[in-house]
C-alpha cells in the first residue's frame, strides 16, 4: 500500500466515523417523534399524509400486522416496477424510444429494485427510459431502504418496550424515513452531485462529433459519439444513500456521468456509509445504552478494516503477468500503477479497492470498477463480505438487524457456555427468538450455495459464465451470493440476463429479503411482550471488548467457514494457478 | 385488520410515488439546471460554430500516432457513449494477456525507438470504456512521439499536457490525470 492509498483510507474512515454521533442521533429523535428540526417543520405534511391514507399514527401494529403491511407494500411496488418496464413504450419521458423490456428481465428487476438488491441484470442506458428510471426505480430506491430501516426500528422496539403487544405502526416509519431522513439527504447529495458534472436533464443524448472518426465491428466509419443524458443525479444521490446501489448507467458509478472527479467518489463513498453505521448510534440512542450501539460498530469494523487494508494492498501489487511482459505498475507520483484492467484512472487503486470493499460490507453494490478484473484474492473480498450475511455494516436497517440476529446467537451461545439463561439489553433469549435468528443466520447460505449448485450443473447456468477456469466458478458464486445478500454488484463479465439466470438470482433476492425481514420482525413481536429483567452480576455485559470479540468470532464462524469450500475451488484456487504452485 | 391495511398501502404509495419519483426529480432538475446548468446537460464542449465536439467527462478513441491515445475501451464501437462496458477479463484470462500484448505492439510499432516502461493503464481497459483520462506517466510515454509526428518541441506539447492535467483532489483525493479529448483538441488548434 502507498502512502497515498493509506492517507486517502485513513481520511474517508475518519470523516465517517464522525458523522456517526450527529446522525444518530438525529435519526434516533425522528423514530421516537422528538423534535429534530426537519419533523416540527414538515409535521403538517407527515399528518397530511396520514390523514389521506387513513392511518392513525399513534395506534400501533402487531408484529404480524407489520409483517403483513411490509409484504403487501412490497408487492406493490414490484407490481408497479414490472408495470411500467412492460409498457414504456408507450409512456411519456422515453426521448431514446425504448422499446418494452423482456418479461423476465422485468420480473427480475421488479423484485430486485423492492428487495433493495438493485442486481441489474440490464445496461440502464440502453434499455430504460427516463420514466421508468426515475419513477419506477426512483421510487424502489427510496421505499425499499425505508422498508428495511422500518423492520430495524421496530426490532429496537422489541427491546425497549415492556409488555406490549404492538412494534410500532409501519406507515409511521416508513413516511418519517423517507420525509425526514431519506429525500433531505438525497436532495443535497444531487445538488452536489451535479456541480460535480453527474446530468440532471430531460434532454435526449447528445450527439458530438469524434476528434478522430471510429469504425464500428464492420469497419464501417462512425463519425458521432451519442451521449446518454438523463435525470442522473437525482437517482445516484438515493442508490447511494439508500444502499440500492442500482445505477443510471449500465457501468454504474464507473462511468464519468455517473461518478465525474474524486470528490463526487469521495461524497458517494460516504452517501454509502452515512446511515448504516449511523444507525448503530440510533440502535444505542434508543435502547438508552450507547455502549451497545458502539459495541456493534467496533465488531463491525474489526472485520471491515483488515478487509479494507488486504483489498487496497493485493490490488497495489498488480498483476504478476502483466509484470512478466514489462508492463510498469508501479506506483509513483505519476501513475497508480496497480492492477488497473477494469479501473478508471481518476480512481486508481486506493478509491477503486476502498469503494470494493465498501459497496460489499454494506449491501449497497455500487461499483465504481470491474470487481471481475480483480485479482483473485481481492475479488474474494468483496464476494466474501457479502456471504457473511451482509450484516457487516449491511444495507441500511437490514444490516443491523442481521446483526442483532448474530447477537442472539452470540449470547445465546455464551450462556450455554456459562450455564445462565441468554439475555440481551434486559430481555430474556428464548426458543422461539434461538429459532428465528437461527433462520436468519442460515437462510442467506441455503439460497447462495444451492443456486450456484444447480447453475454449475446445468447447461444454462455455465451458458452465462464469460472467463475460463475457477474464475468462471467464481462468477457464478459471487452472483448468487449477491442476490442472496440483496448486495447487487456482480462479476459482471457474467450474462445474467436470461431466462434462467433472471429467474434464479431473483428467487435468491426474493427469500434473501423476506425470509429474513419476517423472522425478524417476529423476534420483535415476542421480545416486545416480554418483562425487562434488571441487570444482576450475573448477567452477560454485551459492551465490553470481551463481548466484541465473541460476537466477531461468531459471524466468522457460522457466516465464513460455510463459504469456505467454495471459495476454495474458486479464487483461491485460480491464485494459486496464476503463482504456479 | 389485514384488510385495514390495504388502503394506506395503495395511498402510500401512490403519494409516495408523487412524491419521490416525480416531484423530487424535478425540484433538483431545477435546482440543477439553475446554478449548473452546462455540468447538468452533460459538460459538453462546444466548438466556435455551435458544433459538439464532445464531453470532458466522456473519452473518445485515439489510435493516430498524433494524437494521444486514450485507455483501452470495451465498449462496440470503442468509446460508445450510449452502452458503457468493462471488459471483465479476469486476472487469469489469457485472452487480457493478448488485449494487453497487442497494445503494447500497436503502441510499439507507433513508437519504435521508444524503450521506456509501459504504464499500466494505458494497456489495459477502463471501468467504463469511456475513461476520459490517463494517468501522468501514459502522457509522458507518448509525449516525445506526439511531438515529433507534430513537428512541435517537447516542451510546447508539455505545456499543452500540463494546461489539461488535474491534480488531485485538494493534494491527496483521486489521483493526477490528463483529459486526453481535452490536450488533442488543444494540440489541433495550436497554431506554430
Amino acid at each position: 500500500m502507498s502512502l497515498n492509498d493509506f492517507i486517502q483510507a485513513a481520511f474517508f474512515i475518519v470523516v465517517v466515523l464522525l458523522t456517526v454521533k450527529p446522525f444518530g442521533a438525529y435519526m434516533a429523535r425522528i423514530y421516537e417523534g422528538s423534535p429534530a428540526g426537519l419533523n416540527v417543520w414538515f409535521a403538517p405534511v407527515e399528518r397530511l399524509f396520514y390523514r389521506l391514507c387513513g392511518v392513525k399514527p399513534e395506534e400501533g401494529m402487531s408484529w404480524k400486522t407489520y409483517a403483513f403491511a411490509m409484504i403487501l407494500f412490497n408487492i406493490l411496488g414490484a407490481l408497479v416496477v414490472y408495470g411500467f418496464q412492460r409498457f414504456q413504450a408507450s409512456l411519456p419521458l422515453n426521448p431514446m424510444a425504448m422499446p418494452a423490456v423482456s418479461p423476465d428481465s422485468s420480473f427480475n428487476t421488479a423484485i430486485s429494485f423492492a428487495s433493495n438488491t438493485n442486481w441489474q441484470g440490464y445496461g440502464g442506458e440502453s434499455t430504460m427510459s427516463y420514466l421508468t428510471q426515475m419513477v419506477a426505480l426512483v421510487v424502489q430506491n427510496f421505499v425499499s431502504a425505508a422498508t428495511g430501516m422500518a423492520i430495524l426500528i421496530a426490532l429496537t422496539r422489541g427491546f425497549v418496550q415492556k409488555q406490549m403487544n404492538t412494534i410500532g405502526n409501519f406507515w409511521v416509519d416508513m413516511v418519517r424515513t423517507v420525509l425526514y431522513i431519506l429525500l433531505p439527504l438525497s436532495i443535497i447529495f444531487a445538488v452536489l452531485f451535479v456541480s460535480q458534472g453527474i446530468p440532471q436533464t430531460f434532454s435526449k443524448s447528445a450527439a458530438a462529433t469524434y476528434l478522430q472518426t471510429e469504425k464500428d465491428s464492420n469497419g464501417k466509419p462512425v463519425t458521432e459519439q451519442d451521449i446518454a443524458l438523463g435525470p442522473v443525479a437525482s437517482q445516484i444521490s438515493i442508490k447511494q444513500l439508500g444502499s440500492n446501489g442500482g445505477g443510471f448507467y449500465n457501468v454504474n458509478s464507473a462511468h464519468p456521468f455517473e461518478n465525474p472527479t474524486p470528490l463526487s467518489n469521495f461524497l458517494e463513498m460516504l452517501a454509502i456509509f452515512l446511515i448504516p453505521i449511523g444507525l448503530c448510534y440510533t440502535f444505542g440512542y434508543m435502547v438508552k445504552d450507547r455502549r451497545q450501539g458502539w459495541a456493534i460498530l467496533a465488531a463491525m469494523l474489526i472485520i471491515f478494516l483488515p478487509c479494507l487494508w488486504f483489498g487496497i494492498q493485493i490490488e497495489q501489487q498488480g498483476n504478476p503477468l502483466l509484470t512478466k511482459i514489462g508492463v510498469d505498475q508501479g506506483a509513483t507520483a505519476f501513475q497508480p500503477g496497480g492492477n488497473m484492467e477494469g479501473k478508471e484512472a481518476r480512481f486508481g487503486i486506493a478509491n477503486s479497492a476502498i469503494w470494493a470493499v465498501t459497496t460489499t460490507a454494506i449491501a449497497n453494490g455500487s461499483v465504481n470498477c470491474m470487481h471481475d478484473s480483480f485479482m483473485p484474492l481481492s475479488g474474494m473480498i468483496p464476494m466474501w463480505l457479502i456471504q457473511i450475511g451482509e450484516v457487516d455494516f449491511g444495507g441500511v436497517g437490514c444490516g443491523l438487524y442481521g446483526m442483532i440476529g448474530f447477537i442472539i446467537v452470540a449470547v445465546f451461545i455464551a450462556g450455554l457456555m456459562i450455564g445462565r439463561t441468554p439475555e440481551y439489553l434486559g430481555k430474556k433469549i428464548e426458543v422461539f427468538e434461538m429459532k428465528m435468528a437461527s433462520l436468519v443466520a442460515v437462510i442467506p447460505h441455503m439460497f447462495i450455495l444451492l443456486p450456484t449448485a444447480i447453475a454449475v450443473l446445468t447447461v444454462a447456468g455455465k451458458a452465462g459464465i464469460s472467463n475460463p477456469g475457477p474464475h468462471g466458478f467464481s462468477e457464478i458464486l459471487y452472483a448468487f451470493s449477491s442476490a442472496a445478500g440483496n448486495n447487487g454488484s456482480a462479476f459482471g463479465g457474467i450474462s445474467a440476463n436470461t431466462v434462467f439466470y433472471n429467474v434464479a438470482t431473483a428467487i435468491s433476492m426474493f427469500f434473501g429479503r423476506y425470509w429474513l425481514a419476517i423472522p425478524m420482525l417476529a423476534i420483535a413481536g415476542s421480545l416486545s411482550a416480554k418483562k425487562i429483567i434488571p441487570t444482576t452480576q450475573g448477567t452477560l455485559p454485551t459492551h465490553t471488548p470481551l463481548f466484541v470479540f465473541f460476537l466477531v468470532m461468531v459471524v466468522l464462524v457460522i457466516g465464513a467457514l460455510v463459504f469456505f469450500p467454495a471459495l476454495a475451488l474458486g479464487p483461491i484456487v485460480e491464485h494459486l494457478m496464476m503463482r504456479n504452485i | 385488520m389485514l384488510l385495514a391495511q390495504i388502503r394506506p398501502a395503495i395511498v402510500s404509495f401512490v403519494l409516495l410515488s408523487a412524491l419521490t419519483g416525480v416531484l423530487y426529480p424535478l425540484f433538483v432538475t431545477g435546482v440543477a439546471q439553475t446554478l449548473f446548468h452546462k455540468q447538468a446537460e452533460g459538460s459538453l464542449i462546444v466548438s466556435g460554430d455551435g458544433k459538439i465536439l464532445g464531453s470532458s467527462l466522456i473519452g473518445q478513441n485515439f489510435d493516430d500516432p498524433k494524437y494521444f491515445w486514450s485507455r483501452i475501451s470495451a465498449t462496440s464501437p470503442a468509446y460508445n457513449a450510449s452502452a458503457s462496458s468493462g471488459s471483465n477479463l479476469g486476472p487469469s484470462n489469457p485472452a487480457l494477456l493478448d488485449e494487453v500484448k497487442g497494445r503494447v505492439a500497436a503502441l510499439k510499432a507507433a513508437d519504435p525507438g521508444n524503450n521506456d516502461p509501459i504504464p499500466v493503464d494505458l494497456v489495459t481497459s477502463s471501468g467504463s470504456g469511456l475513461d476520459p483520462h490517463i494517468s501522468l506517466a501514459a502522457a509522458q510515454y507518448q509525449l516525445v512521439r506526439v511531438a515529433r509526428v507534430r513537428g512541435l518541441t517537447t516542451d510546447v506539447v508539455k505545456q499543452i499536457v500540463n494546461q489539461n492535467t488535474q491534480g488531485r483532489f485538494l493534494g491527496f483525493l483521486g489521483e493526477p490525470v490528463v483529459n486526453v479529448l481535452q490536450v488533442n483538441l488543444a494540440l489541433d488548434q495550436y497554431k506554430k
